[in-house]
């Protein structure tokens, strides 16, 4: 449990900070008076939606620490034997860099009000995603091939698990991905179109993260 | 009310954006797929009350089969275990956790924040259509072959998912699937909670000034975002191994004769998943409760909570700690010495914030005008029994005293004290208290003095009893006991007793039931404030509070929630959107 127990430590430093910004040492009963005499402790100017994702991002940051320590608990029993890691990894890697690096782009060009610029970049970051999807499915068969099924030990169960989450992880993304695709080709609103944009890119990042944590993870056993 | 913006002009306070596009349009749209958080919190409410009565009915018929054995014929050893199954894991999960956070959490949050509603309207009716799912797809185990597992509401691996262990067919598929659906609805939920009151707020409600129910429910969403992937995490594991064969929990193992097919698993590795969700599950519980408390307490004593900063801070410190004790739960599983050690001080340690809370509570009520109304009892009923409940958990937090205590009637005393009957007294003092609130009408007195006093003292019949028959070494998940050398033929005594004092109060809740319907339409008419409570939400300018809460203009908060009796105020007490008599420059 200790990588779990290193990433919650991370998140209660977070919330100790943010904690500590909002005055709980003050002695309410002794001040009235309406908001603005005591700045900073009323609500941030962050989208909603913004802040809803970084909760939603710590829910799932749990979830793979949880899995993570699942896998290193499991890993030093005696069953344990390494599944061979399949060229194609790398390139998808590859590729899902190159889609959060498209919706980076995306943002630039928002920024520029450049509409057109806007929706090649989405279609490429959505386009790349969906690669690496059909990619990890064809990771998954060239393991299948070579022997290692979901049941033949505890390091395949895990591969095939791990990567199936956080491939559902990505379609979902998809799912927001594509509403802005959406935004982007109506071309009306380009205030809610360039949140949807900051949402999207902080979750491919997220994802990327996770999926090196992951990776490195499959390349050290 | 006055509106008037002083100072500088703050940040505006969040609201929901374009709140006429929320505005229901139809019946259905009004009742069904609503979007308002507070017809929202009614559907949780009686989704959980459903269920919640089905897990009684159960406890009813295992209680019958502990006092007479046999007399009901359909109740076999494997019947006994599908009980307990559905009967522990219906209460923790799918009533407590669902009422607190489904419940209070959405009731609750935007009107005492001063919002119009939750962050994510969307997201919010999402979570409770899939929290019935979720309940339909438990229910249903009830009528598959095999019926429901019979594996414990801890599900243990490897028997949960063995022959032999009842519903190894279809049931224990359908809970960990149920469970799963479960924390899906409820991570959208929880989302809500907590970025409603980050975000939500009103303007001049400082996280300092909000109610402490406001804290108890947020932290303990906090926590249950961060938990319940631990048991998603598990369940899904489970599930690959029963379905698919894997081998992430299970040993190699010969059932019936049988080499399975498993091999090389840790049942101890899914111990380590489910209480790291387990324990925390039981502060998810008890934060809510805590926080509801403190403010019946205060408003019902006209004083204010004494040591607020104190109870926020211990909050958050339960919080925190609430993670880091999981293993308490393992000691019989073996473990290095030092773990023991160092989890049963942190066990231990948890006691200090705990106390705190329970010594400003007292000192609350220390001089305070107390009003003993029925909410006002259930608090106090609840102070007495959470008191009871955490001593018997110092005594099981200490490895060499639960060894032997493990997995007897006293364990079953201690959690049924401390997370059940308490919360549970929480949970009616709430919905005594706020029934006005959602309804303009109070329940009536009467029935609600007969339902207190029947339930507080029929619990306590119920559970002193059975940390005596603990003591004595009766066993716990034991369908009969037979006869042994250490148990005295008196106990099967006791236990008729018990079975008898659960049935009455069981009984009584129907009384419970019968006013909440009644008094719907013929309760006495309570008002916009009944309670002449300080919190926003006794403020809303009608009652029931209409869709948007506030009518045009938002509140503005000047004050905390406690100003109860405050010197020199002309009444007893001073709304929080009360602006102060003298303005600041």
């Amino acid at each position: 449990m200790g990588i779990t127990i290193l990433f919650f430590s991370g998140l209660a430093v977070i919330a100790v900070w943010w904690l500590s910004t909002q005055r709980l040492t003050s002695k309410p009963w002794l001040e009235q008076g309406a908001a603005g005499e005591f700045p900073g402790t009323g609500v941030s100017s962050a989208p909603m939606a913004k802040v809803g994702l970084g909760v939603f991002l710590a829910a799932i940051g749990s979830l793979f620490a949880l899995f993570i320590s699942a896998y290193f608990m499991r890993m030093q029993l005696a069953d344990w034997r390494p599944v061979p890691k399949p060229t194609l990894l790398w390139v998808n890697t590859g590729v899902l860099m190159l889609s959060s690096a498209a919706l980076q782009l995306a943002r630039a060009r928002a920024d520029q009000d450049d509409i057109a610029g806007v929706r090649t970049a989405l279609l490429m970051a959505g386009g790349a995603a969906l690669v690496f999807v059909s990619g990890q499915l064809y990771a998954w068969r060239q393991l299948s091939d070579a022997g290692y099924f979901l049941t033949s030990n505890p390091a395949s169960s895990f591969f095939y698990l791990i990567t199936a989450l956080h491939g559902v992880h990505v379609l979902g993304g998809l799912v927001a991905l594509g509403r802005n695709v959406a935004r982007a080709w109506q071309g009306r609103n380009l205030a809610r179109l360039s949140l949807g944009l900051d949402l999207c890119s902080l979750y491919w990042d997220f994802l990327l993260l996770i999926w090196l944590v992951l990776f490195g993870l499959l390349l050290l056993s | 009310m006055v509106d008037a913006v002083i100072g500088p002009e703050p940040v505006p306070p969040a609201e929901v954006a374009e709140v006429e596009l929320y505005h229901p349009h139809s019946w259905i749209t009004r009742y069904v797929f609503s979007q308002d958080a507070k017809v929202i919190a009614i559907q949780y409410s009686l989704t959980a009350m459903a269920i919640g009565l089905v897990a009684l009915v159960l406890s009813w018929l295992m209680r019958w089969q502990l006092a007479f054995p046999g007399t009901l014929s359909f109740i076999d050893p494997s019947q006994y275990l599908q009980y307990i199954t559905m009967h522990g894991m219906i209460m923790v999960v799918y009533l407590l956790t669902a009422l607190f956070l489904g419940g209070f959490g959405n009731y609750l949050i935007p009107l005492m924040l001063g919002a119009r509603d939750m962050a994510f309207p969307y997201l919010n009716m999402l979570s409770y259509w899939i929290y019935l799912l979720a309940v339909l797809v438990l229910v249903s185990s009830f009528f598959v072959p095999g019926g429901p597992t019979g594996a414990g509401w801890t599900l243990y691996p490897p028997q949960a998912i063995l022959q032999g262990t009842p519903g190894y067919e279809m049931g224990i598929i359908l809970m960990l699937t149920s469970l799963i659906i479960f924390i899906i609805g409820f991570t959208m939920g929880g989302l809500n909670y907590v970025v409603t009151v980050l975000q939500g707020r009103a303007r001049g409600m400082t996280l300092m000034r909000m109610p402490l129910t406001v804290w108890g429910i947020f932290t303990a969403t906090v926590l249950a975002l961060l938990a319940f992937p631990a048991l998603f995490v598990g369940a899904v594991m489970m599930l690959f191994d029963r379905v698919l064969g894997t081998s992430f929990f299970m040993p190699s193992l010969v059932s019936m004769g049988e080499q399975l097919q498993y091999g090389g698993g840790s049942p101890i590795l899914f111990q380590h998943l489910f209480w790291f969700f387990g324990h925390p599950e039981v502060y998810i519980v008890a934060l809510p409760a805590f926080g509801i408390v403190s403010d019946l307490i205060s408003t019902h004593a006209r004083r204010n909570i004494f040591g607020y900063r104190m109870m926020v801070w211990a909050i958050v410190a339960i919080g925190v700690l609430s993670f880091v004790v999981w293993a308490h739960h393992m000691y019989v599983s073996g473990m290095n010495p030092w773990f023991g050690f160092f989890f049963a001080t942190t066990t231990l340690i948890i006691a200090i914030p705990t106390a705190i809370k329970v010594y400003n509570w007292v000192l609350t009520l220390w001089r305070g005008d107390i009003h003993l109304t029925i909410p006002m009892l259930f608090a106090l009923a609840f102070i007495v029994t959470f008191v009871n409940g955490g001593l018997t958990g110092l005594f099981l937090g200490n490895v060499v005293v639960d060894v032997p205590l493990s997995d007897t009637m006293f364990v079953v005393a201690h959690f049924h004290m401390v997370m059940g009957v308490a919360p549970i007294f929480v949970i009616f003092g709430a919905l005594y208290h706020w029934y006005p609130k959602v309804t303009g009408r109070m329940l009536n007195e009467g029935l609600g003095q007969l339902h207190f006093w029947i339930t507080f003292l029929g619990a306590y019949a119920i559970f002193f009893p059975m940390h005596y028959l603990g003591l004595l070494g009766v066993p716990r998940r034991y369908h009969e006991m037979g006869s042994t050398s250490f148990v005295p033929e008196s106990a099967q005594s006791l236990n008729v007793f018990i079975t008898v004092a659960a049935l009455i109060v069981g009984a009584v809740q129907l009384v419970f039931l019968f006013n909440l319907i009644w008094s719907l339409r013929y309760g006495r008419e309570s008002g916009g404030n009944p309670w002449r409570a300080t919190t926003l939400e006794w403020q809303t300018p009608e009652t029931p509070p209409p869709h948007g809460n506030w009518g045009k203009e938002l509140p503005v908060v000047y004050r905390w929630a406690y100003d109860y009796n405050v010197p020199g105020a002309k009444e007893d007490f001073l709304p929080q959107n009360r602006p102060p008599e003298t303005s600041p420059a």
